[in-house]
């Protein structure tokens, strides 16, 4: 059963990929605004580009999701000490870094796009920053805090997911021009739904498979360093 | 609340993150016992101190601190601990006296004479006033080890307490630790100084590469067969 | 009550260590000195550039003082391994916490207090229309500082390279508490100063760091126990 965890997500992850393309480029229209001059509908400046939306707000919900994924597994761990829970924070965390790089670029495109600058603060987008500072500082600590890593990382876990309200409300209260995907998500119809729906199950089902093998790869490195500490008390190992 | 007759460690094993420290350690020390804890350098000993001294949680197993018979925890543990470590654990910009009250107070140590302690470890008169940085290597092992008896603690953990001290000193401090020892108090000693613990360890205990390779009670070894089992089992 | 009296008891150690060094204080002011002069150099010195930019050089100078502080003073409960001795004894870990915050928070504050006229006599910029204001927020992001820097930096104490990653950890948390002091510090100095916005923002700091102060208070057992 454990076993074939990882294949069945990289298999849904697979499908889920090739049908949320499929939805998004054959059954989502093209972005259209008025035209302020001629008060007709027209192709707005994101026209094409707003396509990016679906991938860039699914990637930005792993990454939301990873910071709660390793700040409670990071409570656990210090409560009951046991490894596999630290393993789960570091995993989810290590794999959000990579989600979380894409949402800032997905979300430099989008930005290019529609206001034309590569970064605007757009609020959402700088709260995702924040947070992805958040957890590659984790996984620096993880590297460099030696023997006491697992600890100093857990705190930092859980100090971040406490922060993350207040980083809600500090971007929130920001007065930034209206956000572009305000917009699209009151306007997330029927019709766009389905491809919203199917980049997020792709990416959720790819954020677990990766957070799997690499829970998995930690287990097996102790394993490793289990075995060859008893080879070298029986005396076969030197 | 009552002075420790016995500690017991039951199974403690301790890993530090990918390092095994400690693999399944079992003993017991018991009141008005002195034991010696060898063992070459990263075997574990101090590690072993630290999770009798409560800062080193063990990753698995536990150690029972007992009473007259009753389980002792937390703060009340940590009250009959006495430890003196690789450092001095205390404050380079204070005076001996203000560091001895400082702990005092932290203890809660009321009726404390340091004056008649920094006599008893033979801290000088004259330096008692002065901030301990400007002490020698053997005044503040002096100062450390008043501090660890400042609270005439029941469990007594010495972590190399010889360094620093000249081989005079080094004699008088196992004296000193003789005594402790014979007024109930179970002491921890992790040394290569054996010479300074003959004839009063009575208990030896020996770790390599996290367990416990040898454990024996006797009655005052003598430096020889300290020297003896040290070499059979350590290596 | 113990719990208070203990933790004072350790605060005051600390101070009283600092008052006979001066080693914290005195570098750090000199340093907070220096970036002022940097700062006056880098930055435009007419009315509206100092007006806008100077809530950010005393945020940034808060910040970097403020850490480099902490981490020397934490080295100081590691050279004879002192901080040890702290959680040895039989006082309650809380007690440990708060004394250690306390004295942290008034060592970035007594540091703050000193670089807040350097900026408003070199820069002459308008800090003190509203001191009561100013001082608040500068009190609340000193306690911000000081209740999450000593989690970690007790925690770190014996990680080697503690001294690169104390800021890697603190800037990111801190982000919400800069934040708010700078907006706050910006409210004030406007030329038509907003205190409602002030306000929201003394708040909103209020709220992180009790929330901060109570997550300390529950977490720094299980993180200083190795």
């Amino acid at each position: 059963m454990k076993k074939l965890a990882v294949p069945v997500f990289s298999v849904l992850g697979a499908i889920g990929f090739v049908v949320s393309i499929y939805l998004i480029f054959m059954k989502t229209g093209l972005e259209y605004g008025v035209d302020e001059r001629t008060g007709r509908l027209a192709g707005s400046s994101l026209f094409f580009n707003q396509k990016i939306f679906y991938f860039h707000v699914a990637q930005a919900i792993v990454l939301f999701t990873a910071v709660f994924v390793a700040g409670i597994s990071s409570i656990l761990f210090l409560w009951k000490r046991r490894p596999a829970f630290d393993d789960v924070a570091s995993a989810s965390t290590e794999v959000a870094v990579a989600f979380g790089a894409a949402v800032l670029v997905t979300g430099s495109i989008w930005a290019k796009a529609a206001w034309d600058v590569w970064w605007n603060w757009e609020p959402r987008l700088t709260m995702s920053l924040l947070l992805w500072l958040i957890l590659v500082g984790y996984v620096l600590v993880r590297r460099f805090a030696g023997p006491s890593a697992d600890r100093v990382a857990a705190g930092m876990a859980i100090f971040g997911m406490v922060g993350v309200p207040f980083i809600y409300t500090m971007v929130g209260a920001d007065s930034h021009p209206p956000s572009g995907v305000n917009g699209v998500v009151l306007t997330l119809g029927k019709r766009l739904l389905p491809a919203f729906l199917a980049s997020m199950f792709t990416f959720f089902a790819w954020f677990i498979a990766l957070v799997l093998t690499r829970i998995q790869s930690t287990r097996d490195e102790r394993e490793v360093r289990e075995l060859r500490e008893q080879g070298l008390d029986l005396g076969v190992l030197e | 609340m009552g002075r420790l007759d016995l500690v017991a460690i039951e199974k403690v094993a301790k890993r530090f993150g990918s390092e095994r420290a400690l693999a399944g350690v079992s003993m017991e020390l018991r009141g008005s016992s002195m034991c010696a804890l060898l063992g070459h350098n990263g075997a574990g000993k101090t590690t072993l101190l630290g999770v009798l001294s409560t800062l080193v949680r063990p990753s698995s197993g536990k150690i029972a601190y007992r009473a007259g018979g009753k389980d002792v925890t937390g703060e009340d543990v940590r009250r009959e601990i006495g430890m003196l470590a690789h450092q001095s654990l205390c404050y380079a910009e204070l005076t001996a006296v203000e560091n001895l009250e400082l702990f005092a107070g932290l203890y809660d140590v009321r009726d404390a004479n340091i004056d008649a302690l920094l006599d008893k470890v033979g801290l000088d008169k004259r330096a008692r006033h002065r901030a301990s940085r400007t002490y020698s290597r053997g005044m503040v092992q002096r100062l450390a080890l008043a501090r660890a008896l400042l609270t005439r603690p029941s469990l007594l953990l010495l972590d190399e307490p010889f360094t620093g001290l000249d081989r005079g000193g080094a004699l008088a401090l196992g004296e000193q630790l003789g005594e402790i020892k014979a007024q109930g108090t179970i002491v921890v000693v992790v040394t290569h100084d054996l010479e300074a613990i003959a004839g009063r360890a009575d208990h030896v205990a020996i770790l390599r590469r996290g367990s416990l390779v040898f454990e024996e009670r006797g009655d005052a070894y003598s430096y020889e067969t300290l020297k003896d089992i040290y070499h059979r089992h350590a290596n | 009550m113990s719990l208070f009296r203990q933790a004072a008891r350790i605060a005051w150690k600390d101070l009283r260590v600092e008052l006979r060094s001066k080693e914290i204080v005195a570098t750090m002011i000199f340093f907070g000195a220096l970036l002022v002069v940097i700062y006056s150099f880098a930055f435009p010195h007419d009315d509206k550039a100092v007006r806008s930019s100077v809530p950010g050089m005393l945020w940034v100078a808060i910040a970097f003082t403020g850490t480099i502080a902490l981490g020397r003073a934490f080295d100081r409960e590691r050279e004879n391994d002192t901080m040890r001795a702290l959680l040895l004894s039989p006082v309650p870990r809380l007690a440990v916490f708060l004394g250690k915050a306390v004295a942290m928070a008034a060592l970035v504050l007594s540091v703050a207090v000193i670089v807040t006229p350097l900026l408003a006599l070199f820069l002459d910029a308008p800090l003190f229309d509203y001191a009561g204001e100013l001082a608040l927020v500068v009190v609340l992001g000193a306690l911000g500082i000081a209740v999450i820097g000593s989690v970690f930096a007790a925690t770190l104490l014996k990680v080697r390279s503690r001294d690169v990653l104390l800021p890697v950890i603190l800037y990111p948390l801190l982000v919400p508490l800069f934040v708010a002091g700078t907006k706050t510090t910006a409210a004030l100095v406007q030329v038509h100063p907003n205190t409602e916005a002030a306000w929201y923002w003394i708040r909103f700091l209020g709220i992180y760091d009790a929330a901060f102060l109570v997550l300390s208070l529950w977490v720094f057992e299980s993180l200083v126990i190795e």
